[in-house]
């Protein structure tokens, strides 16, 4: 029997292993530090702080995959969460505003796909463009206010519970995942979304469709925005304006924590789910340590910097 | 295929089982208010911050820090950068911290209430700082008497101006209950004068769009003798668009903070409604120990502001 190794397979395993060992090791180092932290209560509630990164962040991770990149979802967020928000205030039911947000979230995003697509723009410029222009309609949409929800069955698709027990967004959350994966592992979808942030050329000459790929790629990453901002809004009981500002960045920092490539072509789905996990649990232990938010943020950094680092080794 | 059919059923499954209540809700909360003691034996008060990128904030916290020094509190301090979704999270961690009391300066009035509910079926009470929280009832409410500041602006109007005049008005974020209060105070007191609002609009309390209304406005409308903004930031604003303009325009801001006051002595700004953030944070954290200790606090607590003017 002959021994293979396969060194960037390993590299990639190790990497791979490095965000859920990063993720264990915090683990550990909060439990000892702090009493409070290893409780049902506190691991639900953190839960449930990171499924809207996470929803945003799995649709990043398709877009990332591609070797694209999406600044607007935040911006998406705040105009989905907004109109649906608006919708409601208007008298209408909250499955029709909710599917009216979620369809405008689609169709946001397609209108990305299209501009990096058909308009050959690159896609750090077509989506900062849009993302300004939908912050601009959402400002003049809310008029600067935030538009109050009245309707006691929509408060519950972000703060009600299953069983007394377990956020309905954590729910959510674990339900996007597993469609997500299903969609990246187990369909022609995904693989060619790999195959595109591998080398264009190469996908395109084997017969992949980029143009409509990429529409979907991005239609994705808005409708999954579109739920996180219907999933924001019903938690703050009101759709606010300025909502999501910043983050695409959380989304973006989840993805590459997770051991996605930014540069394409690389990348698994439960990574970016670890990745986020990473940031709410840095965000929730740093707090209950009580430490100091302008170190927050120097040591969220840090942690982000040696992702990078140990991307860039590959 | 297989796999929507079983979300599907999983799906009807979970909102069979879903309700409003989270875990423990349903049962007495078994916590007691002052039980959540630390290690160190000292209570723990947490205050949960608006943002620290505006020094009226920073100015607060520096108080509420000195009054726990003095008091034998320990303050745990967490930012929200703006963000209310930031700002749950943090009280959460706060909840789950298990601090005595907690001291909420909410980022705006409408986010923040089924975060104080969540505080309050633990049973920490909760003490709202500058801005309120709409829909739900706190343990004590301490924030500047907006109103009667609004009032004091109008009033130093009305003499300096000899009672007429058009006046601009800048809106700080609308929805918060400042803007709301400040606004109120004011505008109920120019009502009763000579003198006429020409226009009123928002700048959401920050300096550049402070600039840019009051350009707009300034064009817009001619003939103005004052412009009234609802905080300094806005007011400093309106004094860069003065800038230049060969205008006799009084500018009135609101807040005090040090660059709003360096304004007032340097005459580009008339006068600013100073309030004292650092008497906020202090009134903050005795009530907190207040609260600690079992003793009754008041609803509201009102504190004073003061005009503070070049003389």
């Amino acid at each position: 029997m002959t021994l293979h190794f396969d060194r960037s397979r390993a590299i990639t395993l190790l990497q791979r292993l490095g965000s859920v060992i990063g993720l264990v090791l915090l683990f550990v180092v909060l439990s000892i530090m702090s009493p409070d932290f290893l409780t049902t209560d506190n691991l639900l509630t953190v839960l449930r702080q990171v499924s809207i990164n996470a929803l945003i962040a799995f649709g990043m991770t398709f877009v990332i995959l591609a070797g694209g990149i999406d600044l607007s979802v935040g911006a998406i967020l705040a105009l989905t969460g907004a109109v649906t928000a608006g919708l409601m205030a208007a008298g209408h039911g909250m499955l029709l505003s909710a599917g009216a947000g979620l369809a405008l979230g689609l169709l946001l995003g397609i209108v990305n796909g299209a501009l990096v697509s058909w308009g050959r723009v690159a896609p750090f410029i077509a989506t900062l463009g849009t993302m300004t222009l939908l912050r601009g309609l959402t400002l003049s949409y809310t008029q600067g206010s935030p538009i109050p929800v009245t309707n006691s069955g929509f408060a519950l698709i972000g703060g009600g519970y299953v069983a007394h027990l377990i956020p309905l967004p954590v729910i959510w959350m674990f339900a996007a995942f597993l469609v997500c994966g299903f969609l990246l592992r187990g369909t022609v979808f995904g693989r060619h979304v790999v195959a595109i942030g591998g080398n264009e050329e190469a996908a395109r000459l084997s017969g992949v469709r980029i143009s409509p790929m990429k529409l979907a790629i991005y239609g994705l990453s808005g409708l999954l925005s579109a739920c996180a901002g219907i999933v924001l809004t019903s938690r703050l009981y009101s759709a606010q304006a300025t909502a999501g500002a910043g983050y695409e960045l959380d989304a973006i920092a989840a993805v590459v924590l997770g051991g996605t490539s930014l540069s394409g072509g690389r990348g698994w789905l439960f990574g970016t789910l670890v990745g986020a996990l990473l940031i709410g649990f840095l965000n929730n232990g740093l707090n209950l340590l009580g430490v100091s938010s302008f170190y927050q943020q120097v040591v969220k950094g840090i942690v982000i910097l040696i992702a990078v680092l140990l991307d860039r080794r590959q | 295929m297989r796999i929507p059919g079983f979300l599907t059923a999983a799906a009807v499954t979970l909102l069979a089982a879903c309700s409003q209540q989270g875990p423990g809700e349903s049962a007495p909360a078994t916590s007691g208010t002052a039980a959540g003691a630390a290690s160190s034996g000292k209570p723990v008060v947490g205050l949960a911050l608006s943002t620290q990128n505006n020094p009226f904030f920073v100015e607060l916290k520096d108080g509420a820090q000195k009054a726990a020094n003095d008091a034998g509190v320990n303050l745990l301090v967490v930012d929200a950068q703006d963000d209310p979704a930031r700002q749950i999270s943090s009280v959460e961690d706060l909840i789950q911290r298990r601090v005595s009391v907690i001291l909420l300066n909410p980022t705006d009035s409408s986010a923040l209430a089924g975060a104080v509910q969540s505080a309050q079926r633990a049973n920490i009470p909760v003490v709202t700082l500058d801005r309120g929280v709409d829909g739900v009832d706190v343990a004590s409410h301490i924030a500047s008497d907006n109103v009667a500041g609004g009032k004091m602006a109008a009033d130093y109007l009305a003499k300096a101006l000899g009672g007429k005049g058009n006046i601009i008005e800048l809106q700080g974020v609308a929805g918060t209950s400042a803007a709301r209060e400040r606004g109120k105070g004011f505008d109920d007191a120019i009502a009763g004068t000579g003198m006429k609002i020409v226009a009123s609009q928002p700048a959401n309390f920050d300096r550049a769009q402070g600039l840019s209304v009051s350009e707009n406005l300034l064009q817009a409308h001619g003939d103005v003798q004052a412009i009234f903004a609802q905080n300094d930031e806005m007011a400093l604003g309106a004094v860069q668009a003065l800038a230049g303009k060969n205008k006799k325009v009084l500018v009135v801001g609101f807040d005090g903070t040090p660059d709003g006051k360096t304004a007032v002595q340097n005459g580009t700004m008339a006068a600013t409604v100073a309030q004292q953030p650092e008497e906020i944070g202090r009134l903050g954290v005795e009530t907190a120990k207040k609260l600690i200790d079992k003793q009754p606090v008041e609803k509201s607590i009102a504190v004073p502001l003061k005009l503070l003017t070049k003389e």
